[in-house]
C-alpha cells in the first residue's frame, strides 16, 4: 500500500466528516440555522479537521521515525560480526541491505546474510507501512466520531475553525522564514571552512581571481588564486550599465503610463510591457550572445573601436531591457499613488503637466522610486544567464564596459557545474561567493524597503 | 434623480399655501446679471460622458464680491466651479458646451492656453493639499512656473507678502523650512490660499475649503475670505448654509444640475422666490 493512496483516503475520510458534521450540527437544531452557534458548515469544517488534522500529523511523525527504526531492527538482527564494524562501514551495508530490498544494484556481492537482512527489512517495511494503514485510518474515524458526536448546539464551531486557519497561515509564514534561515546557515558553513582554508582578507581584497586547483599532487595547473575583487568589480559594471539602460527608459514609460497614456493605450500597452518580465533569462542569454553583442561588436569596428565578442556592454544592455518592466511598474505604482490633490492643486496653479509631474509628481514619489530601483538593482546584481552568454567567463579587472568581465554568478555557476570535490577550495569558494553576495543584496532590499516604507507616512 | 423629481411636486402640494413661490425648474430665478461683472457665463451645459451634470446655467460672478454656491449633494455645483478655470479638463470625458467668459474672452476658446487662464482664476480645494514641499516651496511653486519674480529677494517677500494676506505670516515665519505638511489643517488650507494668492489671480474659486476643518479653523478661513474680497473676486461652493450666509454677498442655488435661483443673499435667506431654495435652506431636504 502507497503512502498517497492513504492521503487521498484521509481526505476522502475528511469530506465524508465534513458532511457528517454539518448533517448533525442541522438535525441538532432541526434546520434552524439560528440557534446553532456557528453556520452549520463550521461544524463541518471543524469535524473534518478533527479527522483529518490528526491522522496527517500521526503519518508524518511515523514516515520520519520508520525508516530509522526499522533500520535498528535489521541491525540488531544482523551477526555480531558485522554489527561491531565501524559506524561507516555499517552504513555502507545497510545501504546494500535497502538497495537488495528494492532490487536496486547493490555494492558488494550478495551473501546469505545480507539476503536475509534484506528479507527481514523487507518484511518489517511491509509490516510497518499495513500498521501505518491501519492506525491513520482508525485515529481518522475516532477521531471524526468523536467530534461529530460532541456538536452542541452552543458549541463554538466558528471560533475554533477561525483558530485553526490562524494556526495554519501562521506555519506558513514561519515556513519561508526557516527556508531563507536554512539557506543563509547552509551557506554559512560552507563558506567558514572556505575561509579555514584562504584568508578573509586575501578573499575581499585580492585582485586576481583564478580558481583553478590541481586535484591531484602530479597534475599541472595553478595553485588557484581567490581574490574577488575582478568578480565583484564586473558585476557592479554590469550593473551600472543595466540600470542606466533600466532607469531612463522605465522610469519615462512609468510616467507615460500614468500620467499621459489614455486608458485605452495603458490597458493594452502595459500587459505587453510586463510580457519583457515573462521571457525566460536564457532567451535574454540568448539575444545578448547572438544578436545584441556582435551588433556592438560591429558597431565598434565602424566607429574604430576594439569591442571584444563577449562585453560587458552587450550584457548590461540586455540585462537593462530586462529589468525595464521591474522599474516601470514599480514606479507606475508608486506615481499613481501620489493624491490626485497634488496633481489637482498644481495644475489649479496653472502649471502643465510635465511642470507638475517634475515639480510635484516626482518628488512626491521618488523615495517610492528609489526604493523601486534598488530593488532592480538587487535583481540585477543576481541575474546569471544573460551574463554566462554574452559577457564571458574571464575575471578581468576593468572598467572598459567593452571588454569581457565576469561576474559572481557567474563565477558560482562555473565553479559548480560538471564533477566536483566538495572539500576543495575551489567548490567551497562558490559558497563564500554567495555569502557575500547574499549579504549585499539583502543590504540593498533592506535599504529598499526602508525608503519605502519612510515614503509611506508621508501622506498619512 | 427621477426619485427626487418625482417627489418634489408633492413635496410643493403640501405646501403650496405657504408662499406665491416658484416651483417650475425650467428657468432660473433672480437676478443672474451684475453691474460689473468678472466673469460671465452663459447657457453652459456640463457632460460627464453620456450623463449631463449642469443644464443651461446662466450666471454673472460680481467683481469683488463673494458669490456662494449652495445646494444638496450632486447638485452639480463643485462641477460649475470646477468650470470656471476649466478643471474639468482633467476629467476624462468631461465636456463643456456653452459660453463663459472673462474679460470678453471665452475661456473654452480652442486657441486659449489655460495656463495663464488658470493663473488668473486661482483654486483652493475641499482637503488642504500642500505639496510635501517646505512651506516656503509651497507659496514659491506658482510664483517660479510662471515666472513672476525677477530674484530671490523678490520671490521672498511674493511668499512674504502672500502668507500674511492668508494670515499665516506669523504662525509660519520661523518655520518656512519646513514641510507644509507638518501644520495643522486649517493653517494648511491657509496655506493653500497663500499659494493661490501668490499667483496674483483675479478669481479665486473655493471648493468648500472648510469642509474638512475644525469651527476655529473655519472661523479664520471665514475671516480670510472677507478680507480678501477687497482684492479679489471669490466663488465658494458650501455645504454650510451659515457659512454662505456670513460670508457671500451673493447666493446661487443649484438643485439637480439647475440652477434655481440666484440672488442678494439676505433676500436669498430671508425670501427665497422658488420653492426648492426655500425648502432647502428652511431644511425641509438636501
Amino acid at each position: 500500500m502507497h503512502t498517497s493512496t492513504l492521503i487521498i483516503l484521509l481526505l476522502g475520510l475528511m469530506s465524508l466528516a465534513y458532511y457528517f458534521g454539518r448533517k448533525r450540527s442541522l438535525s441538532l437544531v432541526g434546520g434552524k440555522v439560528r440557534d446553532l452557534h456557528s453556520l452549520p458548515s463550521y461544524y463541518g469544517m471543524q469535524t473534518a479537521m478533527w479527522c483529518g488534522i490528526p491522522a496527517l500529523i500521526l503519518l508524518a511523525l511515523w514516515l520520519s521515525f520508520e525508516e530509522s527504526v526499522v533500520t535498528g531492527m535489521v541491525v540488531e538482527s544482523l551477526p555480531q560480526e558485522i554489527q561491531e564494524l565501524p559506524p561507516e562501514r555499517l552504513d555502507l551495508v545497510l545501504n546494500d541491505v535497502r538497495n537488495l530490498s528494492q532490487g536496486d544494484i547493490v555494492s558488494s556481492t550478495v551473501d546469505q546474510t545480507m539476503q536475509q537482512a534484506a528479507d527481514h527489512y523487507t518484511s518489517l517495511m511491509g509490516i510497518s507501512h499495513m500498521a501505518l494503514f491501519v492506525v491513520a485510518l482508525s485515529v481518522a474515524i475516532l477521531a471524526g466520531l468523536w467530534a461529530q458526536r460532541t456538536i452542541t448546539r452552543e458549541q463554538r464551531a466558528r471560533n475554533r475553525v477561525e483558530k485553526a486557519i490562524n494556526f495554519f497561515l501562521l506555519s506558513s509564514s514561519t515556513l519561508a522564514i526557516f527556508t531563507t534561515v536554512g539557506i543563509v546557515l547552509s551557506v554559512l558553513f560552507e563558506s567558514v571552512r572556505f575561509f579555514q582554508q584562504i584568508p578573509v582578507t586575501e578573499f575581499l581584497f585580492g585582485l586576481e581571481w583564478s580558481p583553478q586547483t590541481a586535484i591531484r599532487p602530479d597534475q599541472v595547473g595553478s595553485s588557484g588564486v581567490f581574490g574577488s575583487v575582478p568578480l565583484f568589480a564586473g558585476t557592479m559594471l554590469i550593473t551600472l550599465i543595466a540600470m542606466i539602460v533600466a532607469v531612463p527608459i522605465g522610469l519615462m514609460s512609468a510616467i507615460y503610463m500614468a500620467e499621459y497614456a489614455s486608458k485605452h493605450f495603458r490597458t493594452l500597452a502595459k500587459p505587453v510591457l510586463e510580457v519583457l518580465a515573462g521571457i525566460p533569462t536564457v532567451v535574454y542569454g540568448f539575444f545578448a550572445a547572438l544578436t545584441v553583442a556582435p551588433f556592438f561588436r560591429d558597431l565598434g569596428t565602424d566607429i574604430g573601436l576594439t569591442v571584444s565578442s563577449e562585453s560587458a556592454l552587450a550584457a548590461g544592455v540586455v540585462m537593462g531591457i530586462m529589468i525595464i518592466p521591474f522599474v516601470s511598474s514599480l514606479s507606475d505604482d508608486v506615481i499613481n499613488a501620489v493624491p490626485q490633490a497634488m496633481r489637482d492643486g498644481s495644475y489649479g496653479l496653472g502649471a502643465t503637466r510635465s511642470e507638475t509631474i517634475r515639480n510635484v509628481i516626482i518628488p512626491a514619489a521618488l523615495p517610492g522610486i528609489v526604493g523601486g530601483v534598488l530593488l532592480a538593482v538587487s535583481r540585477a546584481i543576481g541575474e546569471t544567464m544573460i551574463v554566462v552568454m554574452a559577457a564571458g567567463l574571464s575575471a578581468n579587472l576593468t572598467a572598459n564596459p567593452l571588454e569581457a568581465v565576469t561576474t559572481v554568478t557567474v563565477q558560482i555557476v562555473t565553479l559548480l557545474v560538471g564533477d566536483q570535490e566538495f572539500d576543495s577550495a575551489k567548490t567551497l569558494a562558490a559558497f563564500a561567493l554567495a555569502l557575500v553576495l547574499f549579504v549585499i543584496t539583502l543590504a540593498l532590499n533592506m535599504i529598499a524597503l526602508h525608503i519605502v516604507r519612510k515614503y509611506r507616512e508621508q501622506y498619512e | 434623480m427621477n426619485e427626487t423629481s418625482a417627489a418634489t411636486p408633492g413635496l410643493a402640494e403640501e405646501t403650496e399655501a405657504a408662499a406665491g413661490t416658484v416651483q417650475s425648474t425650467d428657468d432660473t430665478v433672480g437676478e443672474i446679471y451684475v453691474d460689473d461683472p468678472r466673469m460671465t457665463c452663459r447657457n453652459v451645459d456640463v457632460y460627464y460622458g453620456e450623463k449631463q451634470a449642469i443644464f443651461d446655467v446662466s450666471l454673472d460672478i460680481g467683481k469683488n464680491q463673494v458669490i456662494s454656491m449652495i445646494g444638496p449633494s450632486g447638485c452639480g455645483k463643485s462641477t460649475f466651479l470646477r468650470c470656471l478655470n476649466r478643471m474639468n479638463d482633467t476629467i476624462d470625458g468631461c465636456r463643456v458646451t456653452g459660453q463663459i467668459k472673462m474679460d470678453e474672452q471665452d475661456i473654452y476658446d480652442g486657441g486659449l492656453d489655460v495656463v495663464p487662464l488658470r493663473a488668473s482664476v486661482g483654486m483652493v480645494f475641499q482637503k488642504p493639499n500642500p505639496f510635501p514641499k517646505s512651506i516656503y516651496d509651497n507659496i514659491a511653486y506658482g510664483p517660479k512656473i510662471h515666472g513672476l519674480s525677477d530674484n530671490k529677494e523678490h520671490l521672498d517677500s511674493i511668499v512674504e507678502t502672500s502668507l500674511q494676506r492668508a494670515g499665516l505670516w506669523e504662525e509660519a515665519k520661523d518655520r518656512l523650512d519646513q514641510p507644509g505638511t507638518g501644520l495643522s489643517g486649517g493653517q494648511q488650507q491657509r496655506l493653500c490660499i497663500a499659494r493661490a494668492i501668490a499667483v496674483s489671480p483675479e478669481v479665486i474659486l473655493m471648493d468648500e475649503p472648510c469642509s474638512a476643518l475644525d469651527p476655529i479653523a473655519t472661523a479664520k478661513i471665514e475671516e480670510l475670505i472677507d478680507e480678501l474680497r477687497e482684492r479679489f473676486t471669490i466663488a465658494i461652493v458650501t455645504h454650510s448654509m451659515q457659512q454662505a450666509a456670513r460670508v457671500s454677498q451673493r447666493t446661487a442655488y443649484f438643485h439637480l444640475g439647475k440652477l434655481i435661483e440666484v440672488g442678494e443673499t439676505d433676500q436669498i435667506f430671508t425670501s427665497p422666490r422658488h420653492k426648492l431654495t426655500e425648502d432647502y435652506i428652511t431644511g425641509r431636504f438636501g
